[in-house]
C-alpha cells in the first residue's frame, strides 16, 4: 500500500507545481503582440531604418503605472526636412499604440518628454515618421518590476 | 472645464528652441480595472492635445490608455516673437480643456 501513497504524492506534488506555474504566467492581455501590422500599416510597407531614434527609458522601472521616457529624433526639423509625427508602441500592453505626437518645422527640435504606462517588462519600439516617407524606428527594453494594474479585469 | 498647468521658459531668444511643458489632471481610465464591487471602470481618457504658437499648431498628440494618470508631455517650439502659448484637449466625454502661458521673446 505505500507504493500507493507514494504515486498519490507524486501526482499531488505534479498538480501543486502545474498549478505554481499557472499563476505565475501573465494573463491574456499581458502577452507580447506582434506590433509589425500596426506598424505597415503607418509606413504604408516602407521599411523603417533602425537608426536615428534616441530613447531614455530607466533601465528598471519599479512602478509600471508611471515610467518617464524621452525620445529624440535626429532631424534638422527645417522645412523640407523634419519629423512629422512619432509614435510609442508596448508590445506587452493590450493596446499597444501608446501616444502619437505630431510635430512639424516649428518645432525646431524632435524631442518629447512623456511618462507611460506600461503592463510589465518590455521592449518599447519608437517609430518616426520623417517627411519624403522616410522612417525611422528605436527600441528600448525596460524591466517593470510593478506592472501597471490593467491585469485585473482579465484574471 | 478640465485642469492643468503650462511652463514655458521665463524668456527665449528669437530663432531658439524652447520647452513647453504641460501637466494635465485626468484619471485616464484604460478600462481594464475593476471597482470594490467588482463592476469594471469604463474607458475614461484625455484623447487628444494640441498647442498653437505664434499662428501654427507647433505640437499636437493623440494620446491612448497607455499615457499615465495626469498625463505630462514636454516638447519643443521656436521661438518667433513675445506671445502666447496655448495648449487645448479633450477627453473622450467631450470634456475640454485651456492653458496659456506668455513667452517673452528677446
Amino acid at each position: 500500500m505505500a507504493g500507493d501513497i507514494q504515486v498519490k504524492r507524486r501526482r499531488f506534488l505534479a498538480g501543486a507545481a502545474a498549478a505554481a506555474a499557472g499563476a505565475a504566467l501573465p494573463s491574456r492581455s499581458q502577452e507580447v503582440q506582434d506590433i509589425t501590422p500596426m506598424l505597415d500599416k503607418i509606413t504604408r510597407g516602407v521599411r523603417p531604418q533602425r537608426s536615428g531614434v534616441e530613447i531614455e527609458l530607466p533601465q528598471i522601472a519599479e512602478n509600471g503605472n508611471s515610467v518617464p521616457m524621452r525620445i529624440r529624433v535626429a532631424s534638422p526639423m527645417s522645412a523640407e526636412d523634419h519629423v512629422k509625427a512619432i509614435y510609442i508602441f508596448a508590445e506587452r500592453n493590450p493596446r499597444p499604440l501608446i501616444a502619437t505626437f505630431h510635430l512639424g518645422p516649428h518645432s525646431g527640435r524632435a524631442e518629447i518628454s512623456t511618462r507611460v504606462r506600461l503592463a510589465g517588462t518590455q521592449r518599447v519600439t519608437v517609430l518616426a515618421e520623417l517627411t519624403k516617407d522616410r522612417f525611422l524606428v528605436g527600441p528600448a527594453d525596460v524591466l517593470v518590476t510593478s506592472a501597471a494594474c490593467m491585469d485585473e479585469a482579465t484574471l | 472645464m478640465l485642469l492643468g498647468r503650462i511652463q514655458v521658459p521665463p524668456s527665449v531668444r528669437r530663432g531658439e528652441a524652447f520647452e513647453v511643458r504641460i501637466l494635465v489632471e485626468h484619471p485616464m481610465e484604460t478600462g481594464f480595472r475593476r471597482d470594490m464591487n467588482g463592476q469594471s471602470i469604463p474607458v475614461y481618457i484625455v484623447n487628444k492635445l494640441s498647442c498653437r504658437y505664434a499662428g501654427y499648431e507647433v505640437f499636437s498628440a493623440e494620446l491612448g490608455t497607455g499615457m499615465s494618470a495626469n498625463p505630462y508631455m514636454a516638447f519643443f517650439a521656436v521661438a518667433e516673437s513675445s506671445g502666447e502659448v496655448a495648449v487645448e484637449w479633450s477627453d473622450d466625454r467631450g470634456a475640454t480643456g485651456r492653458v496659456t502661458a506668455m513667452l517673452n521673446v528677446t
